[in-house]
């Protein structure tokens, strides 16, 4: 679609008026998607979609609109220029922008992915083999993803690539069970074989009695999936500039209170590492990294057009929200976190985060899935789900007691509109005086 | 139907191979957004989606395949995807197919608009728009202010090998306003004009969000809460307003009731129930005064139809009566696998996602007091207004939800603001301390359109309609210190 789009731009530009200014953005997905239920297929289809952004500007005002693409270049310009009628008829209408902001130095670059990809029903087919007599419930979403930039002032940036998502759990009876996943760009069935039977070992487990806590404070372990459950809440307004300078972060006491987290909690956004386009979709080019927290210490925020215009910084970012996660990992050796979890509970998911009191980044939410009650280093049974309160400033702050030196690279499986380009590094935690309420 | 449907049905019809049973949905969504944020006019926004949406059951097995290129060639295409996936099915199919229902009905359907968008030019909505922001700038602690008013279209065909045909045109409109205030390091905001819900219709339905009239009282209640106390944590008694009672309804009702989350197909994602297939007929959900419909009739209600996403005609049923779990949330796929009797709430968010089971109009029915009566009968407790926070177990279960404005009742009286109200608990206990409903003249429609579920994952519209209502013996709690 490289060449497609570029056709599209090449003649969408051209024709353009004095004084306007044309960015376009293209985004498409060719994606099998199979959802599975006792092991077996619940629904299997393939989405194919293709989509154009438009922002027009001209003298200082901005008006955009998306659009489907069909793949039929004259049918597909023939929207494209009705649509682009229209945006040209709300311009002189706009007060001037203040806050308009958009690539004027060209910038070109292309990065096409292999596809090494497996033929999706071949991988199905070694998932529901290796799972055989388990009840696997999840889905496969793999296939093409692509981004495109063009603009009229001669920039043109392309991001290809084809990626597989294979989310799943396994359960053993009620809500106990194993979750796990495999992503990535090549697929090795090997892998899949491993982690099941790690499963059907995990399984064993969970069919012990299970625990009921008492609502008070545990000590803890939290999985870097679990971590990433807490840094989602966290970056929702915790990073952008805009929800910083009108005092809506959740880390407002960081910046205005001088609260700091542990000094072992280094925290950056690493465009370099990540899944999405370098680009953003006004043409910048994103920085390899941006640092958000260094040893525990407030740094930078992320800024997107507007606010970089507003408040007359860099553009940093395309939205004010981590795309490519990263924490710093610790000392604490992964093979060594029961030992070091003693008695306590491992938490290998939280589910459905939210704030209690967002102005000190207090949050709750629930356990999920195999989390384990621990005894002087031994997993000894599951855990009936519990909900937590508590706020980020004890859990990365003065009750943490350590991070794991491995991390965990999470793509996530997300796929609202279209699949998820989100991902990030994390390390495990180690956490005492984590607070069960529920 | 879009005069421009014909030729891509016979485009299809052209190149669908033979199965037992094909349907073609076809899609056309445009939304048009103006927002104002601090003054400023933000770029409008236009977003249209166009495509198709396959299905295919045949012989032990069934797919699907969605595409934008609505030409026969990627019509074609598309169909030979699902043909693949058919094969593959067929060996591994949860579902017996031969049980799958077809729809047999045609029909049509559209949202009555008074007023439609285009009523107003854009030069009177930004200028509208401008003037909320001014209302909201009362004080120097107002940090941010935002208004909003979205439209969305949305022309939904279906056609099946069977020559049903099912025409719906829906008009939604998305309006509202946010203002926030901040001291400090305190910081709290306040929504109103219908921020975060929408209705069915046109420009007329702003009225009934109180849009653009309860601007400047949106800023004052920010201001207030900002140097409120925090909400006490005890238990006491809660008294929600129908903009709570939706979340409430929406979370430990409606999604522990869809029938697809109780066979097992979402516990990957959006989780599974703590209710089973057993308890339909029997169990005691709530307290007597609980009476919940599935009423896809309410005209201007976020989801009103006449058919779902599979055809299935849309009516009005009891889901829980005098406290009874009746009727699940299940769509007839659901139905032939379970064998109980559902809804028609079969729903897919757009052209390019499969339809499953999703609440539509969900709804808690007047009871007899009106607010003065239920205020009156609370000696000590918190009225709570608007959702802000939520919270759910996997079950639906254990919840904990937050709103964005507390007021205490003592001795049945209304007092002054609280901050950062909470409260949590159990919903298969919750419901059954409901102690008193609100009249119609407290019952408020409502709804989101934000509901996600599904994999892939699917976000759609769902409408909520509640009076206040009393829950006794709550734990409530504020922010800070009120763990």
């Amino acid at each position: 679609m490289e060449t497609y789009f570029r056709e599209l731009s090449d003649t969408l530009c051209t024709g353009l008026p004095a004084g306007e200014v044309l960015l376009l953005n293209y985004q498409g997905e060719d994606t099998d998607f199979v959802r599975l239920n006792g092991n077996k297929v619940r629904q299997a289809g393939h989405v194919c979609q293709q989509t154009l952004h438009l922002d027009l500007i001209n003298n200082g005002r901005e008006a955009s609109a998306a659009l489907p693409l069909a793949g039929q270049l004259d049918d597909d310009l023939a929207r494209a220029q009705s649509v682009l009628g229209r945006l040209r008829k709300q311009l002189p209408l706009l007060p001037e922008d203040p806050h308009l902001n958009y690539a004027t130095e060209v910038h070109n670059s292309s990065r096409r992915g292999d596809n090494n990809l497996p033929a999706a029903n071949q991988a199905l087919e070694q998932l529901i083999t290796a799972a055989r007599g388990l009840d696997l419930v999840g889905i496969w979403a793999g296939g093409e993803m692509s981004h495109g930039f063009s603009n009229s002032l001669g920039q043109f940036n392309w991001h290809g690539a084809c990626s597989f998502n294979l989310d799943w759990s396994i359960y053993r009876d009620g809500d106990k069970a194993v979750k796990q996943n495999y992503a990535g760009f090549a697929w090795d069935s090997e892998i899949v074989v491993q982690k099941i039977a790690h499963a059907r070992d995990t399984l064993e487990l969970l069919g012990q009695k299970p625990v009921s806590l008492e609502p008070g404070k545990y000590r803890v372990f939290l999985t870097p999936a679990a971590l990433y459950e807490l840094m989602k809440m966290v970056s929702w307004g915790g990073f952008g500039l805009k929800s910083h300078r009108t005092a809506q972060t959740p880390l407002l006491s960081m910046v205005r209170e001088g609260a700091t987290l542990h000094k072992d909690v280094t925290i950056s956004e690493l465009h370099a590492d990540g899944l999405s386009p370098r680009f953003t979709r006004a043409g910048f080019i994103k920085p390899d990294s941006v640092e958000l927290i260094k040893a525990g210490a407030y740094r930078n925020c992320l800024a997107n057009r507007r606010s970089a215009r507003e408040y007359n910084t860099a553009v940093n970012c395309g939205i004010e929200q981590p795309h490519s996660l990263h924490i710093a990992g610790g000392e604490l050796q992964q093979n060594d976190v029961f030992t070091a979890l003693d008695t306590g509970l491992y938490i290998s998911n939280l589910w459905y985060c939210n704030f209690s009191d967002r102005n000190h980044c207090r949050i709750t939410g629930m356990t999920r899935f195999a989390c384990l009650w621990v005894e002087q280093g031994k997993p000894v049974a599951p855990v009936n789900v519990m909900r937590f309160d508590e706020s980020i400033y004890h859990i990365l702050g003065d009750c943490l007691e350590g991070l794991t030196r491995e991390h965990e690279h999470i793509l996530d499986a997300g796929s609202y509109e279209w699949r998820s380009d989100a991902s990030a590094c994390l390390p495990g935690a180690l956490i005492n005086d984590f607070t069960f309420t529920l | 139907m879009p005069s421009d449907w014909q030729p891509i049905i016979d485009d299809f019809k052209a190149v669908v191979p033979g199965v037992d049973f094909w349907s073609l949905r076809l899609v056309h969504d445009e939304t048009e957004t103006l927002r104002v944020r601090d003054d400023v006019v933000q770029p409008p926004s236009l977003v249209q989606s166009r495509g198709v949406h396959i299905s295919f059951v045949d012989r032990g097995g069934m797919a699907y395949a969605a595409t934008s290129a609505l030409h026969r060639e990627g019509l074609h295409a598309a169909c030979e995807e699902a043909l693949a996936w058919l094969a593959f099915s067929r060996r591994h199919t949860l579902i017996d197919t031969g049980r799958m229902p077809r729809p047999g009905r045609s029909g049509s359907y559209a949202t009555a608009v008074q007023t439609p968008w285009e009523a107003w030019s854009l030069k009177d909505k930004l200028e509208r728009l401008q003037d909320i922001n001014q209302e909201l700038k009362i004080d120097d602690a107002i940090v941010d202010r935002q208004a909003q008013l979205s439209c969305r279209r949305s022309e939904v065909t279906l056609v099946t090998s069977d020559g049903v045909s099912i025409d719906q045109q829906f008009h939604y409109l998305i309006p509202g306003y946010a203002v926030v205030a901040n001291r400090g390091a305190q910081t709290q905001m306040r929504s109103g004009g219908g921020w975060g819900s929408a209705r069915q219709g046109g420009l007329e339905q702003l009225a009934a969000f109180g849009f653009p009239d309860s601007a400047r009282q949106t800023a004052e209640e920010a201001i207030a809460l900002v140097n409120a106390p925090e909400c006490p944590a005890t238990c006491a008694d809660v008294l929600l307003m129908p903009s709570q009672m939706m979340l409430q309804i929406h979370e430990s009702i409606g999604h522990p009731l869809e029938l697809d989350r109780i066979v097992g197909d979402e516990r990957n994602y959006a989780g599974t129930s703590f209710v089973d297939l057993d308890m339909f007929g029997s169990y005691r959900y709530g307290s007597e005064l609980l009476n919940i419909t599935f009423d896809p009739t309410v005209g201007a209600e976020m989801a009103s139809y006449a058919f779902d996403d599979e055809g299935t005609p849309a009516e009005r049923s009891y889901l829980i009566r005098d406290g009874i779990l009746e009727r699940p949330l299940g769509g007839a796929v659901s139905q032939a696998r379970t064998g109980m009797a559902g809804v028609a709430n079969a729903r897919a968010c757009d052209w390019n996602r499969p339809a499953i089971d999703r609440m539509a109009n969900l709804n808690l029915e007047p009871g007899t007091l009106s607010l003065d009566e239920l205020i009156a009968s609370i000696e000590y407790g918190v009225l709570m207004d608007t959702n802000r926070s939520w919270s759910i177990d996997d079950s639906r279960n254990k919840f904990q939800f937050g709103c964005e404005l507390g007021r205490l009742i003592e001795n049945g009286e209304l007092k002054g603001l609280v901050r950062n109200p909470n409260y949590r608990g159990i919903s298969a206990t919750f419901w059954r301390n409901l102690a008193a409903v609100g009249d119609a003249g407290s019952f408020e429609v409502w709804g989101t359109p934000y509901c996600g579920k599904g994999e892939p994952n699917q976000m759609v519209q769902v409408g909520h309609a509640s009076p206040a209502c009393v829950f006794r013996n709550v734990e409530i709690l504020g922010g800070v210190g009120g763990r």
